[in-house]
């Protein structure tokens, strides 16, 4: 390609080099793409980007401890956790006046709170020792060191020392460890006790049945939705109702009525016991385990895959298919080689948004899931909720959203974003 | 529609095997439930290919054929197992009477092209009844459920009394509590407040914006593209909180700076905050569309002087609307259907129908869940026929033979 | 104008005082909990004071809630229902008002002082106290053959009892029960439970039956499940079981054997403004009276947390039974209970959760 020829530059129309006309109305197009997307861009950005980014920070920030304890961290920063001796008289005389402000302004017991998710026992210790420190003088009752031993043991313990010094720390990788099933200790990072690992499995439970529920989802919701495309408009719309209805019914009337059916006094197992197929004994165990959930998840995402399947399809003409045949394309070829890859783009949305939405979900795996059906979720909405340690709730949050968008770039990789054209 | 193929009466060689094998199905059920499934299979094949073979071979004619099997097989079902045999006997007759003279006219030809082989033919039915399977795969747990609203008690469960259809094990309680409980109704209201308006705010934008996405040279695509599906891959826990802050400093303003009403303020949170969650959705389904979309339509339009907004509404709004109207769908379900935003960005007074659900699921069973979830069916159906009706009405009105 | 404008900035003030003066929003649990206090307490105390008052169904999710809500500096809840360990944990984040027994809340009719009347059960400086319920087994009467239950440790025993147990989907209680059917004195439950073998050997009972077990984590759960005949026996609340057995007539049974008290009651949030801060004071004063308490007694069987309000508790005001044998606190169905030690699980939660899921994972 050239854009000039022997006689000088090309010209447009207006006698502008073609160049410069070219490149001008490409700017012009990308300016205009750009005000298409720019009033959903902002809103977004402001009302979920921002909110949720400082959400996730969370996941490292860990002023608290300096915050409540200034005086203490830094006494602490000459004293050395591995030598097994207890800090001396001046860390004690720092902390006691650093408590009696925190005791003042009601954060000591917030600090217990926050040192328990590292050590057991923290929280009663500020909550106990509080009460007691309050009735200290900073200057006349010193020394400290055996009063506050006195007060409580765990003041005379090197651990308690040594956690306050690992944790003083302005960001910290502690709740990326946690989420990791891993500590942080004076020592560096540390494994967690085997009888406390359960996130790690988590992550992989979660990647792996969401996985399995796409894949179903895939398999059932194909030929329905080729058939939708495919059959005359009057009786695919009756169809589509059913394909809406489910989609209409709540997700907790949904999951409810998987209860109903799936139990083993349920539905199925009491037709399947009337038919003889199954022992009245020896009913099935198809709820509170990974089938319940793959069952109960697969029919509240199939609309998602169906839906997007349908649009695309809608636009292939049928002909093609007919055309491929009548050329001597047989059956399978004339859907592997010229139906197949049409449909892809509504494969590829309908997949993403069925993964997507399948790797966050809690509130059905909580229902029908019992112990080894539920998910990642299940445990980011028990520590926002139930433990408050929204440290780790970030974290474990950080971890899913980055591995999705590994995910969503290998598949773009591998597959190709472009075959899918979620962005055109 | 109109017969594509000629049909012509079939052999017993193939009526008989296929029917035979047809009542090997029903039989193992029978076989089973009474001992034994292999022997089940066997009589269930000679049953209905000797029926098969009597039909023929007395050239039995449609009506009374068909009365036959259906009388046969409730007689034959009745005595095995008392009044539901009777009914499941009656519906396996009144298939298979039907399906012999399927069968056996030919008629399954009828509305297929006259040039297929009979392995596409079979492959044509088989694909069929897989897909019913999935449809009822899709259907079954709502019906099921449907009748418990109904339930004379509090609880998810077919008493004795339903299953044996007694009247007392029936009762409208729950509808009642739907209709007259305060906080059921107001939950509803907020509901259909909340819903469409979110929907319109994700729809509009959303479009617009996927077609800006589906220009040629957008620079950054990826990044923003992955920015503005993020609502959906943020697990709804993270979001519900990180939201709630965002949310708070907005009300504070609009409350204390702006001076607006409380109340209003609140629905204007969760508003914004549905219709967030409901971008992501229309994104991907209308950028899935625009894929399909010839850009040199455009192109035409303005060359033959429309101006883009006309350009827009007239020639590309109508190919992609499939596209939009799906992922409409999806953010007014997303809206309709979100209990863990609203729990954090609401307060009482924008208390939504799955909040109100939630809690009842918590706190107390109660079946009025499925009253409600029964009265929204119906009013799904109601409109979906309606919309459906207006349709063939206009195509009529237009000249169009309905499709 | 100038005349005008300090008016209309006054009537604007009045418009705004008097619509938040009027108003003011309880949280609490919905259902049938909820629909008691709205009897015993709301409706009362708005034909006193004039106040309306809004319900809002979140205390489940009333921690998190609150720290959201002082952390944006916009706490919009006037006064909050929440169990004593959620109480507990607000007080020590700092998002509950401390509250002084004897000044702010009433002293009973004889002029005890709030604090001997509440007693023990004023686990938290934040924390007031409105009712005592017991986490307790019910089983279904035509499943367990001709020998029901009457010792917890039937929960246990798979071998008398076959079939499903539901048990709360988190390691408090069931670790209590696992130890005392695993022979552990009631006194040194918590005292084992402390130390890395005896959180194994909970674990270690509780695995005899891990086949065995539904895990519930609603209150309403169990008792859909009794009603299903899905399980034989499970563990919920008192009052839901009493709701069962009595509203809806279920071949059910209480089995009160080691019920667990436990404590709900009131918090006012911090950071209210002192207007608001009065009012809900004054709610508290009024709800949790000797009367007021009992009065709750009428519409569901949790018995009330003042020991003064006993006596004063009647029948059921819609079935019209004596509610005082159905109250956990009734002489004859204490007689082995089990205290939650607050105190304990404020500490022990967050490591026992994380050994307790990862067993359940296993």
């Amino acid at each position: 390609m050239s854009d000039t020829t022997q006689n000088g530059p090309m010209l447009a129309a207006d006698g502008t080099t073609l160049k410069r006309s070219l490149a001008r109305s490409l700017r012009r197009e990308k300016t205009r793409a750009l005000l298409l997307i720019s009033p959903l861009l902002f809103f977004v950005f402001l009302s979920f980007i921002v909110p949720i980014v400082s959400m996730l920070f969370r996941s490292v920030e860990n002023s608290i401890v300096q915050d409540t304890l200034p005086e203490t961290v830094v006494a602490l920063q000459s004293w050395d956790a591995q030598s097994g001796e207890l800090p001396d008289e001046d860390v004690y005389a720092a902390f006691v006046r650093d408590m009696l402000v925190a005791i003042d302004e009601k954060t000591h017991t917030r600090l217990g709170s926050r040192l328990n998710y590292e050590e057991t026992g923290m929280s009663s210790m500020f909550r106990r020792s509080g009460r007691q420190i309050k009735r200290l003088d900073p200057v006349e009752d010193a020394p400290f060191k055996d009063k506050l031993i006195e007060i409580h043991d765990g003041w005379g313990e090197v651990q308690t020392w040594a956690v306050i010094k690992t944790h003083s720390v302005q960001y910290t990788d502690g709740y990326f460890l946690n989420a990791i099933d891993m500590q942080r200790t004076v020592d560096g990072p540390a494994v967690q006790p085997e009888n406390k690992q359960i996130l790690i499995q988590l992550f992989w439970r979660t990647l792996q049945m969401s996985l399995i529920i796409t894949g179903f989802c895939i398999l059932l919701g194909y030929p329905v939705a080729w058939i939708l495309a495919n059959l005359p408009m009057r009786t695919a719309n009756l169809l589509m109702i059913l394909v809406l209805l489910p989609f209409w019914t709540s997700l907790l009337v949904r999951t409810s009525a998987w209860k109903v059916m799936l139990q083993q006094q349920g539905v199925i197992n009491d037709v399947l016991v009337w038919l003889g197929m199954v022992d009245d004994a020896a009913r099935l165990i198809i709820i509170n385990n990974q089938i319940g959930t793959i069952i109960a998840m697969t029919h509240i995402l199939l609309p998602f895959m169906i839906l997007p399947m349908y649009s695309v399809m809608q636009t292939i003409p049928p002909t093609y298919l007919r055309a491929a045949k009548s050329l001597g394309a047989s059956n399978w070829t004339a859907f592997w080689r010229v139906y197949f890859p049409q449909s892809v783009p509504g494969i590829g949305a309908g997949s993403i948004l069925v993964f997507i939405l399948a790797i966050g979900y809690y509130i059905t795996p909580e229902i029908v899931g019992g112990t080894k059906g539920v998910f990642i979720s299940n445990r980011i909405a028990y520590h926002i909720s139930s433990s408050l340690n929204w440290g780790l709730a970030a974290a474990l949050g950080t971890i899913l959203l980055a591995a999705v968008l590994i995910l969503y770039w290998a598949y773009d990789k591998i597959v190709g974003i472009d075959n899918v054209k979620l962005g055109g | 529609m109109a017969t594509l193929t000629p049909v012509s009466r079939k052999p017993f060689s193939f009526v008989g095997p296929v029917m035979a094998s047809a009542g090997a199905v029903l039989g193992l059920f029978v076989g089973t439930a009474n001992g034994s499934g292999f022997v089940g299979v066997l009589v269930g094949a000679a049953v209905l290919a000797a029926i098969a073979w009597a039909l023929m071979q007395f050239s039995v004619p449609e009506r009374i054929g068909r009365w036959s099997v259906f009388a046969l097989f409730a007689v034959a079902g009745f005595l095995l197992s008392g009044i539901p045999g009777l009914v499941a006997g009656g519906l396996a007759g009144w298939f298979y009477g039907w399906f012999h003279y399927w069968l056996f006219e030919g008629r399954y030809r009828a509305k297929l092209q006259p040039y297929l082989t009979s392995g596409q033919v079979l492959w044509h039915y088989a694909f069929r009844v897989i897909c019913g399977a999935i449809f009822v795969f899709l259907i079954t747990p709502i019906l099921v459920v449907l009748p418990l609203s109904f339930n004379a008690q509090d609880f998810f469960t077919f008493t004795p009394e339903m299953l044996r259809f007694d009247p007392e094990g029936y009762s409208l309680k729950h509808y009642r509590d739907f209709f007259t409980n305060n906080e059921w109704q107001r939950s509803f209201k907020n509901s259909l407040i909340i819903a469409p308006i979110a929907t319109i705010i994700s729809v509009s934008l959303g479009t617009l914006a996927a077609i800006g996405l589906s220009q040629s040279h957008v620079p950054g695509r990826r990044a923003i593209m992955a920015m503005l599906i993020s609502p959906m891959i943020v697990p709804l826990i993270i979001s519900a909180t990180g939201m709630f802050f965002f949310y708070s400093t907005i009300g504070n303003f609009l409350e204390g700076t702006l001076g607006l009403d409380k109340t209003f303020v609140g629905y204007v949170k969760v508003i914004l905050a549905h219709a967030v969650l409901g971008v992501p959705f229309v994104i991907i389904t209308v950028t899935a569309t625009l894929v399909g979309f010839d850009r040199s339509l455009t192109r035409a339009a303005a060359n033959m002087g429309a101006g883009p907004v006309r350009t827009f509404f007239k020639v590309q709004m109508p190919l992609i609307l499939p596209g939009v109207i799906s992922g409409g769908l999806f953010a007014f379900i997303t809206s309709f259907d979100e209990v863990v935003v609203v729990l954090f960005v609401g307060s009482a007074s924008q208390k939504t129908l799955p909040w109100q659900m939630f809690t009842g699921l918590r706190e107390q069973i109660s079946p009025t869940i499925l009253a409600v979830a029964a009265i929204l069916v119906v009013i799904s159906i109601a409109l979906l026929t309606t919309v459906e009706f207006l349709r063939r009405r206009s195509e009529k009105l237009r000249g169009m033979s309905p499709g | 104008m100038k005349k005008l404008s300090p008016v209309l900035v006054l009537a604007a003030a009045a418009v705004a005082g008097s619509a938040t003066a009027q108003e003011m929003t309880i949280v609490s649990w919905g259902g049938a909990y909820s629909n008691s206090q709205l009897r015993a307490y709301h409706e009362p105390f708005s034909e006193k004071t004039g106040v309306t008052i809004i319900n809002d169904d979140s205390s489940a999710e009333a921690v998190a809630k609150l720290r959201a809500m002082n952390e944006a500096g916009n706490v919009t809840w006037d006064v909050v229902d929440v169990v004593a360990a959620d109480a507990i944990r607000l007080c020590d984040e700092g998002l509950a008002m401390e509250i002084d027994a004897d000044t702010q809340l009433a002293a009973a009719p004889d002029g005890t002082p709030a604090s001997e009347d509440f007693g023990d059960l004023l686990v938290s400086d934040c924390f007031i106290p409105q009712i005592v319920y017991s986490t307790t087994f019910g089983y279904r009467t035509d499943l367990v053959g001709d020998t029901p239950p009457t010792d917890v440790c039937a929960v246990f025993d798979t071998a008398t009892y076959p079939g499903k147990r539901s048990l709360e989907k988190r390691p408090i209680n069931n670790m209590e029960w696992a130890l005392i059917c695993d022979g552990v004195a009631f006194e040194d439950v918590y005292d084992v439970l402390e130390t890395e073998e005896g959180q194994n050997r909970a674990l270690a009972k509780l695995d005899t039956i891990k086949d065995d077990v539904v895990w519930w984590s609603a209150g309403a759960d169990t008792p859909q499940l009794l009603a299903d005949g899905e399980v034989i026996m499970g563990s919920t609340y008192n009052g839901r079981l009493f709701s069962v057995i009595e509203e809806q007539n279920q071949p059910v049974a209480m089995l009160w054997d080691a019920q667990v008290f436990d404590l709900d009651g009131w918090i006012i949030p911090a950071g209210l403004s002192e207007e608001r801060k009065q009012r809900a004071l004054e709610y508290v004063y009024f709800a949790t009276d000797t009367q007021r308490l009992a009065d709750q007694a009428k519409y569901i069987s949790y018995g009330p947390a003042r020991a003064s309000s006993a006596p004063l508790v009647g029948q059921h005001a819609d079935l019209g039974i004596d509610m005082a044998p159905h109250m956990p606190t009734d002489p004859e169905n204490a007689k082995r209970t089990f205290l939650y030690n607050y105190e304990f699980w404020a500490d022990y939660r967050d490591d026992i959760d994380a050994k307790f899921q990862a067993w359940l994972a296993q």
